[in-house]
């Protein structure tokens, strides 16, 4: 068996459990809410039209968007809630997944329950009135079970999309299915893709065969099966809610990690220093930029790794760089003072964004720094990550060299190499720190007039974390102990074509090649 | 007793009146039959007694109580009602579908049991249909439980609203002729409506014939077949009266002949 599939399968029943008690509450939460807005609208077309147009409303919004919106908003609130009554709550993770996906899932059985009501045979609702039914025995006694046949197929259709939907709750910090997908992607480990695409697609065809059981056994009138179908269900849930009780206590401490290599190699690094010191550690990989510094403010994180330019200019919103010496502590005052967070110290090695091309190409057209490309920049594609060009950076390169490129195009880092590589673009914004630099004999052009602002990568705590001297202890030994050098490596081992590494191999590999305590 | 005192409904708002000050009386134990054109207001009158139709004004009352002293699905387990769509509830047995309102009255599961068998045999059914869905039975078939279903809870009164409607003719008259029989073998007062007046004249003890939402005759089908001062009503029982004379005519051509 391949370290892929072994390193997979042993984090299965945490994806797995994790991502069927999501799609399990938002989907009983979807059918506890329609089922009562589909009772109250059926008389009334008054009613029914808004509620519909406004479920078919949400289904419009791409999924993913729908998940990211609800952390903002739930995090506005628990601060809200914070002032006015102590109380907060976490608005990262499992919350806002299980609110978007809720919504979601309600239009399918809606509007299946809808459509099955409204055209149940007028006769049979007149002989409902005649044999002396009250509205509510016609409710229970005829209109719901003639319905749900038709009700049953539309929690299917919703059940397939909550399952396949719930893949996308990982970026905003709840684990799911999705982290072997959003984490192969980055990691360019298509067994991990697979693997993960492959056990969501399972878990709906399972889920899907069981609600049809049920479905079955409901129209057919034989009462067993769709409790044979039921138990099973319910049987599958509670397997899965057990998962997190048999593994050690609730974790105290959560470690973060943004969306690419270095950080998810970082991530396994931390945790298993705090593991060895007796912590119970949880990570939260794979989350947007911003996003994991907003969790860290609001001690949804504990810790994780952030470069100090990308704090100073995204999430401090200056403009223009302090001079490079005062920014550590300049950053370490700002951030305690406005948000209780903690720097501890930098690791040692600086991960900027550099622009780099094909050596070939490069030293044809005489290209060595930023401002011979400007010439050229007209005729070339610039590839990017995801963020690249809504940062500050992009801005100022731009005008202070003069860069007007024919296109620009976003990549999964994981794609933007092979992108340059393969001519579709001539220029990319890549890391400092990639391993896939020297790999690939990429050219890293030359910054003159130093726009791009020094990016060290810092260790940064939450304001609950900054209290904790065993945690402080345990992290201590990596300042400045992470050598550019050992950090490119690590990171080429796992992003490497062949013979690939997992994070927490090349985690293992750099504690013990940067000689750590 | 049924009656019905100066009952006016319309459903828009008065623009036009589907029943117009109607008054009627209707002994216990009679087999009544409202004929008339469709939109004369017939299915509405009949509606009025069971409250599927509450009137603007005027009152209704059975034995001198107003319907609307008892909530409405009280007053409808005390009433039989059968109807052309038959409505029998798809996803429910025969016997389900016969004893529903005694269940919903609350009869123990023995004395509904009992009353479900008592029943496919007044309407002639085979007991194995028992068991089996509405889906599996022929139109005829089904009608018959619909009668069942509305006689479960021994009613004193039975409504029907063109209960033959979508039968063939030899269903039709067969079941007419049950009708009748059953009316008379539990003491029924019976309200029957329907467009063809040959079955009024045939099954009726008395006829109104509604025209415009308004009771224009009531009499004893021997009566009206007699004449009518209104020419729209002897116009109509002239045709009864037609058929039954050319009938005996090719009767008699033939007799003569052997």
């Amino acid at each position: 068996m391949s370290d892929s599939l072994r390193s997979a399968l042993a984090v299965l029943p945490d994806y797995l459990s994790q991502h069927v008690l999501l799609s399990a509450a938002a989907l009983a939460l979807g059918v506890a809410l329609s089922v009562p807005l589909l009772i109250a609208a059926r008389h009334s077309a008054r009613l029914r039209w808004p509620v519909l147009a406004a479920a078919s409303l949400i289904q419009t919004v791409p999924s993913i968007a729908l998940l990211a919106l609800f952390y903002p908003l739930l995090l506005g609130l628990s601060r809200l809630t914070d002032r006015l009554f102590g109380v907060r709550f976490q608005a990262l993770g499992f919350l806002p997944s299980l609110l978007a996906l809720t919504l979601y899932s309600i239009l399918p059985i809606l509007r299946n329950g809808v459509t099955a009501v409204l055209n149940l045979d007028p006769a049979i609702l007149q002989a409902a009135h005649g044999v002396g039914m009250t509205s509510r025995q016609r409710l229970l006694r005829v209109e719901l079970p003639l319905a749900a046949p038709m009700l049953m197929a539309g929690v299917r259709t919703s059940a397939v999309w909550v399952i396949g939907t719930a893949t996308l709750a990982t970026p905003v910090g709840q684990t799911s299915l999705g982290n072997y997908i959003f984490t192969g992607l980055q990691l360019a480990n298509w067994v991990w893709v697979l693997f993960g695409c492959g056990v969501a697609v399972a878990l709906a065809l399972v889920t899907d065969q069981l609600l049809a059981l049920i479905e079955f056994g409901l129209a057919r009138r034989r009462p067993r099966l769709a409790w044979l179908g039921l138990c099973v269900l319910i049987a599958g849930v509670a397997a899965a809610a057990a998962v997190p009780l048999t593994a050690s206590r609730r974790a105290a401490l959560v470690v973060g990690a943004k969306n690419f290599t270095e950080q998810y190699i970082l991530a396994a690094l931390i945790s298993s220093r705090l593991r060895a010191t007796g912590h119970p550690v949880t990570e939260r990989t794979g989350l947007g930029s911003t996003l994991a510094f907003q969790a860290l403010a609001a001690n949804e994180l504990s810790v994780y790794v952030d470069y100090t330019g990308t704090v100073w200019h995204d999430d401090l919103h200056h403009s223009g760089d302090p001079p490079r010496a005062q920014m550590l502590s300049l950053l370490r005052t700002q951030l305690r003072r406005r948000y209780g967070i903690e720097l501890l110290g930098p690791l040692g090695y600086e991960n900027a964004y550099v622009l780099a091309m094909r050596s070939r190409q490069a030293a044809a057209l005489g290209i060595r720094t930023i401002g011979d490309l400007a010439p050229f920049a007209p005729r070339f594609a610039l590839g990017g990550d995801l963020e690249f060009f809504a940062r500050p950076v992009w801005r100022d390169l731009k005008r202070r060299y003069g860069l007007h490129f024919r296109a620009l195009r976003q990549y999964e880092p994981a794609f933007m190499y092979h992108a340059l590589m393969s001519g579709a673009v001539n220029v990319i914004a890549a890391f400092s720190s990639d391993g896939r630099i020297a790999e690939d004999h990429l050219v890293v052009l030359k910054d003159p007039l130093h726009v791009i602002p020094p990016y060290a990568a810092v260790i940064l705590l939450s304001p609950r974390a900054a209290h904790d001297p065993a945690l402080r202890r345990a992290l201590a030994p990596l300042i400045d102990h992470i050598p550019i050098a050992l950090m490119r490596q690590a990171n080429f081992m796992v992003d490497r074509r062949h013979d690939k590494r997992t994070p927490r191999q090349a985690a293992r590999w750099l504690a013990h090649a940067a000689h750590l305590r | 007793m049924i009656s019905l005192q100066g009952v006016c409904k319309s459903f828009d708002g008065g623009a036009s009146h589907a029943l117009r000050n109607v008054s009627l009386e209707v002994p216990a134990r009679t087999f009544l039959a409202v004929v008339g054109d469709s939109g004369s207001g017939k299915t509405t009158l009949l509606k009025t007694i069971n409250r599927l139709v509450e009137p603007d004004a005027g009152e209704v009352c059975i034995d001198g109580a107003p319907v609307r002293s008892v909530a409405s699905h009280e007053l409808r387990r005390r009433i039989g009602y059968v109807f052309q769509g038959v409505g029998l509830f798809p996803h429910l047995s025969i016997a389900e579908n016969i004893g529903i309102t005694p269940q919903l009255a609350g009869w123990p599961g023995d004395a509904i049991r009992a009353r479900v068998e008592e029943l496919i045999d007044l309407v002639c059914l085979p007991r194995a249909y028992l068991a089996r869905m509405p889906a599996e039975l022929s139109g005829g078939q089904r009608q018959r439980v619909g009668i069942a279903r509305a006689l479960a809870a021994r009613p004193a009164i039975v409504l029907m609203d063109e209960p033959f409607g979508a039968l063939d003719p030899i269903t039709r008259d067969g079941l007419g002729g049950e009708c009748r029989r059953l009316h008379a073998s539990m003491r029924l007062t019976t309200v029957m409506v329907t467009h063809d007046i040959l079955e009024a004249v045939l099954l009726a003890d008395r006829i109104v014939v509604m025209r415009g939402g308004r009771a224009v005759a009531d009499g004893a089908p021997h009566e009206l077949l007699a004449g009518h001062p209104d020419p729209a009503v002897s116009t109509l029982m002239d045709m009864p009266r037609r058929q039954a004379a050319r009938v005996r005519s090719l009767l008699e051509e033939r007799a003569a002949r052997e």
